[in-house]
């Protein structure tokens, strides 16, 4: 993705076209498309790394007994495979979604504050080499969890250390693109193009963006809590101080819980691009798309607590947040229906971007209801912290965001790389994940149900055949993402012989769809008019 | 006119990041605010108990345990553990002794397990009410009194009670003058049953 929009840029004959070359070019560009790139390329880089953590810990569970790996890595890997796909593969996958596709969108030349865009990505690299090289200090990388919980945070070794200041970082890097994407949106869009006419993408990363803003800084100020009681002497946290555990949990969950939706909306944004785009018809209440993404924003401030229904919360708080998070699922069903009314009687093919989607709908949907069962206090008092839990937000984050994101790539891939990509290949990718995706998740609710609890190397004899089920799909899932980057490659050197149109698909709508394919180097430096 | 409205764009958001991030410390203060005036985590002041029946028919043993942090003092209960009856007053005594040269002052804090009996197990009297301060080397006993309400969990058969002894910054203050916000502390507060010099 990378480097086909520089060589197949010369064939557009920019004369303006002028860069550094080699690295250097990528160190110090502020071209949203270069950026865009190497967000891109480096989520996929945490992806694997994620994934193969993911695998240890699923080779470990295929017996019960311990076998490869002894609890201590294990609990690392569980704690860093969290952070590592939640910050380093699904946000950044979807920032560089924003970073190629926004200006595009919008009719802007390039994003609002160029520079910082670059300062945003460059420090993703070593918040990246804290996570993993946390694993060869001394006493490991962090293994609390990676909700990173006191007391354990508190005790643990250097390795929290390390993993405090990628979130830090992570953190900066997450805030100087939420005000870059903001500022982008609000100042920069095409002369003509009011909010209410804005792709739906765009308007879902605009409130993504604000619960960014908002919900980070918090985060950084709960780990720098962390950090002063862990080498400073102060006891925010440490009951033997006076300080409380529990409130770190209210902290976290304050960013936690939007956190969730920062994850979930720019995928909804995506869903709302393609949907329509192979039903051939517009998006079905555009208008109340757009207020449904903001009632999910600013609802997902008020429902932390249902993480903590174990924590002795009083009755009356319980009822509260139960309450509270079962109104959520309000707008979203509103979205889904407006995506199922988008379908209705249109005239719908179903190529690799539209069968993710579909995949998307079926996944999220269900990883939707079992989000509304563990709402319910009594029920969730039982499943609490087991494989129950692991399920449910595995169908809203894997099926919910990562199938999003394939879809991403798959629907606007041929306009980054100029090629489209092998329609076989693609579709195969799509069974291949979603057979495998549901024969390593759906027994996680059988385990769950049966009263498994997660975050633990060792297990009953009675969990093994469905352990044994979920640890073979992972693997294939594992592997359908390495046919997946192969399929990306071959799409990037044009194997599939077939360039991309400027618009490739027929039912698309955008202005993204008015510049060449490859896109070049530089796009809409005079502003298109949009009537 | 485009640079001008997007640096103040990055003026505002940079703003508002910032009043976030000072938002996440003013939790701190919020959340102790919300515990005190619903009373959730309120361990630390005598609590009120009616006249109530002993149930004879449950029997329900508590452990005692006590740990120091940060602090070189000895700290021990009378016995590991007791058996007593639901709605029994009882009284248990922890040793306590400064093995320091110098005057110190500490405050202990209980927690419970499992955490539902917290609720259930009430302190009429407790050295944990107040700042404890104690001389260079001295040494005292203190009493803990309590009841263990028999509206505990029938599947509750064991309360352990921990104590985690810590200093209190600030030299050493008045005898029993209790520190701000929740460890406010009431007069009535334990004074030492048989001080007992070293």
């Amino acid at each position: 993705m990378a480097s086909v929009p520089q060589d197949h840029g010369h064939d557009h004959a920019h004369d303006h076209d002028h860069h550094p070359t080699g690295l250097m070019r990528y160190l110090t560009t502020t071209n949203h498309k270069d950026i865009g790139s190497m967000y891109m390329w480096f989520s996929f880089v945490m992806f694997i790394s994620g994934g193969i953590m993911a695998l240890l810990i699923r080779a470990e569970l295929f017996q019960p007994g311990l076998q490869i790996l002894q609890p201590e890595r294990f609990n690392q890997l569980t704690t860093l495979h969290g952070i590592v796909m939640i910050f380093g593969a699904i946000m950044p996958a979807f920032v560089g979604f924003a970073n190629w596709m926004l200006p595009l969108q919008l009719g802007a030349p390039d994003m609002a504050f160029a520079r910082m865009n670059n300062w945003s990505f460059w420090l993703l690299p070593p918040a990246a080499i804290l996570l993993i090289g946390s694993f060869f200090v001394p006493g490991g990388a962090a293994a609390g969890g990676w909700t990173l919980y006191p007391p354990l945070s508190i005790q643990a070794g250097m390795g929290m250390d390390m993993m405090i200041f990628a979130v830090h970082i992570m953190g900066a890097s997450s805030i100087m693109g939420s005000i870059n994407i903001i500022t982008t949106i609000l100042n920069l869009r095409a002369p003509g193009m009011t909010m209410m006419k804005m792709p739906m993408f765009a308007w879902t990363w605009l409130i993504t963006a604000f619960l960014l803003i908002a919900t980070m800084p918090v985060l950084a100020g709960a780990v720098t809590m962390l950090l002063t009681d862990r080498h400073f002497g102060t006891t925010f946290f440490n009951a033997a101080g006076g300080g409380d555990p529990v409130m770190f949990q209210h902290i976290f969950w304050f960013f936690g819980h939007p956190e969730v939706y920062i994850i979930a909306l720019p995928a909804f944004g995506v869903v709302s691009q393609i949907i329509p785009t192979f039903s051939r018809k517009p998006l079905f209440g555009y208008a109340s798309m757009v207020y449904a993404t903001a009632s999910i924003a600013i609802l997902s401030f008020i429902v932390w607590a249902h993480h903590m229904y174990t924590t002795g919360l009083p009755v009356a708080g319980q009822l509260y947040f139960m309450y509270a998070t079962m109104l959520i699922a309000v707008p979203t069903a509103a979205k889904i229906f407006n995506w199922l009314a988008t379908m209705w009687r249109g005239s719908i093919t179903l190529e690799t971007p539209m069968l993710f989607c579909l995949g998307f709908l079926f996944l999220f949907t269900m990883g939707g209801f079992t989000g509304l069962v563990l709402s319910l206090t009594p029920v969730d008092i039982q499943l609490h912290d087991t494989y129950y839990v692991v399920a449910h937000f595995h169908y809203v984050m894997v099926a919910g965001a990562l199938f999003s994101a394939f879809a991403a790539v798959y629907y606007w891939g041929p306009k980054w790389t100029g090629w489209m990509y092998e329609e076989k290949h693609g579709k195969i990718h799509f069974w291949w994940s979603l057979i495998a995706f549901n024969v390593t998740f759906f027994p996680q609710h059988f385990l769950g149900l049966a009263g498994m609890p997660r975050r633990i190397p060792d297990y009953n004899m009675q969990f093994t055949e469905w352990n044994q089920v979920s640890s073979i799909g992972a693997f294939a899932f594992g592997t359908a993402q390495l046919y997946f980057i192969w399929i990306v490659i071959r799409m990037i050197r044009g194997k599939s012989g077939i360039r991309a149109a400027a618009k490739p698909w027929d039912g698309a709508e955008g202005l993204e769809w008015t510049v060449p394919s490859p896109a070049p180097y530089h796009t809409f430096e005079t502003p298109p008019i949009v009537k | 006119m485009l640079f001008n409205e997007n640096q103040t764009m990055l003026k505002k958001l940079t703003v508002f990041t910032v009043v976030m991030f000072a938002f996440g410390f003013a939790l701190v203060p919020i959340y102790q605010k919300i515990c005190e005036v619903t009373g959730v985590n309120d361990f630390m002041r005598p609590e009120a108990v009616k006249n109530t029946q002993v149930d004879k028919s449950r029997t329900i043993k508590v452990e005692f345990d006590a740990n120091t942090r940060n602090l070189p003092w000895n700290f021990k209960p009378e016995f590991t553990s007791i058996n007593v009856h639901p709605g029994e007053l009882t009284t248990v005594v922890y040793e306590v002794s400064n093995t320091t040269a110098r005057d110190m002052t500490g405050q202990a804090i209980p927690s419970y397990g499992p955490t539902q009996a917290a609720e259930h197990f009430k302190k009429l009297e407790c050295f944990c009410f107040a700042k404890q301060t104690f001389l260079a080397n001295e040494k005292r006993l203190m009493p803990v009194v309590f009841i263990v309400d028999p509206e505990l969990p029938k599947d509750i058969n064991t309360i352990t009670l921990s104590y985690s002894f810590f200093e209190m910054p600030g030299g050493v203050p008045a005898v029993n003058t209790a520190p701000a916000g929740k460890l406010d502390t009431p007069k009535t507060s334990a004074a030492p049953l048989a001080p007992s010099a070293s």
